[in-house]
């Protein structure tokens, strides 16, 4: 939207036009996108120079993980779908639309979060550790047997890179389904995220690598807190925008990751 | 504001989403085919991946609708970067390719 020349008055002096064309909050969080997508991007260049130079690379996912992380993959694709179509009923002012097309992008997030824990456990059950890392978490399972208690002992930067990029990535998908919720639901999503946060700490059980991690969610309620404490406001047509790229941004991630990690590790 | 010009072309929205799912099942059925060695796959994976990045970010994203400056700006300057990480990291990692290691 290259609207910010509107408040353009044609006054000399008064006003300067925009370099980009687009209003601050956009700019800003473009230039966020670009400094993160450096930092995926250190992530992924050691993904796949840790993949040309181990020989051999594990394989250790076979039909049913590419399965459960093509739908993954289907659920990010569709919410940048009805990302793009809140942000058109934001942009008619049509505010129950917009709700309406955020909860469905929240609703794919969140089933992807869900569906990502769930290839999580059962990899950790059977034995896809980091060696040190998942002890702090409290997830023990040494004596686990199989091919990926192999490769965690063979090939430690497998485990190393798989959780550290997908973590980072999930990390990231939490907080645009928190940032989703505030702006779609501003204060009256505090108490639904804190009874989500209060209901997941206590029933993911202590063994589980979520235990400590769902934690996150209470950090994310009190960063909330905290800003529509300090800026109560309506949020416009140009904050659903500027959250959506954001959105598009993790799903874009999501692009490379699915092919490099999953893709390039399979056994079928 | 030309997002009500955008707005009349939603079409195109559901379009790219079908294109993007198609390529998925694409990256897909080739992990699933292997027809590929691991080296030849990276570069196909990664060259349909760059397509889907590309419809995300010039129609999700909207940059294909901004100005020239930021378009072009933002695309230059993060290229550089990758470029220079790659200078950083692959030397290496061509090396052993070199070797003859697959």
């Amino acid at each position: 939207m290259s609207d910010a020349a509107a408040a353009h008055h044609g006054l000399p002096g008064e006003y300067e036009a925009p370099l980009f064309g687009a209003y601050s909050k956009k700019v800003g969080m473009w230039l966020f996108l670009a400094s993160d997508s450096l930092t995926f991007g250190a992530l992924l260049f050691a993904f796949s120079y840790n993949r040309i130079y181990t020989v051999p690379w594990p394989t250790p996912f076979h039909a049913e993980s590419i399965a459960n992380a093509t739908v993954m993959t289907a659920c990010l694709l569709s919410s940048s779908l009805t990302m793009v179509l809140g942000v058109f009923a934001a942009q008619r002012g049509d505010r129950a639309w917009t709700r309406n097309w955020l909860l469905a992008t929240m609703a794919f997030g969140t089933a992807f979060i869900v569906l990502h824990g769930m290839e999580w456990t059962k990899l950790i059950g059977e034995g896809l550790t980091v060696p040190g890392f998942m002890t702090v978490l409290g997830v023990s399972n040494s004596g686990a047997t199989g091919e990926l208690a192999d490769i965690s002992k063979n090939v430690p930067q497998f485990a190393q890179a798989f959780f550290g990029l997908t973590a980072m990535h999930m990390l990231h998908v939490t907080i645009g389904v928190i940032y989703l919720g505030v702006i779609a639901f501003r204060k009256w999503f505090l108490p639904v995220l804190g009874v989500i946060w209060i209901a997941a700490a206590f029933l993911i059980p202590s063994g589980n690598v979520f235990h400590y991690p769902v934690n996150i969610l209470g950090g994310g309620l009190i960063l909330a807190a905290i800003i529509l404490f300090l800026k109560p406001k309506d949020y416009d047509a140009h904050d659903v925008e500027v959250c959506g790229l954001y959105w598009h941004f993790v799903d874009l991630v999501w692009m490379f990751i699915f092919p490099l990690v999953y893709l390039m590790s399979t056994k079928v | 504001m030309h997002d009500v010009a955008h707005d009349d072309s939603k079409g195109q929205y559901f379009w790219v989403w079908g294109a993007l799912l198609v390529l998925t099942a694409v990256e897909v059925w080739l992990g699933y085919k292997q027809i590929f060695e691991p080296v030849h796959m990276l570069e196909i994976l990664l060259i349909l991946s760059i397509i889907k990045s590309a419809l995300i970010i010039g129609y999700f994203m909207h940059l294909k609708f901004e100005k020239a400056l930021m378009r072009w700006m933002l695309v230059i300057s993060v290229t550089a970067c990758f470029i220079i990480m790659y200078f950083f990291f692959f030397p290496d990692a061509d090396r052993i390719l070199r070797l003859g290691v697959k």
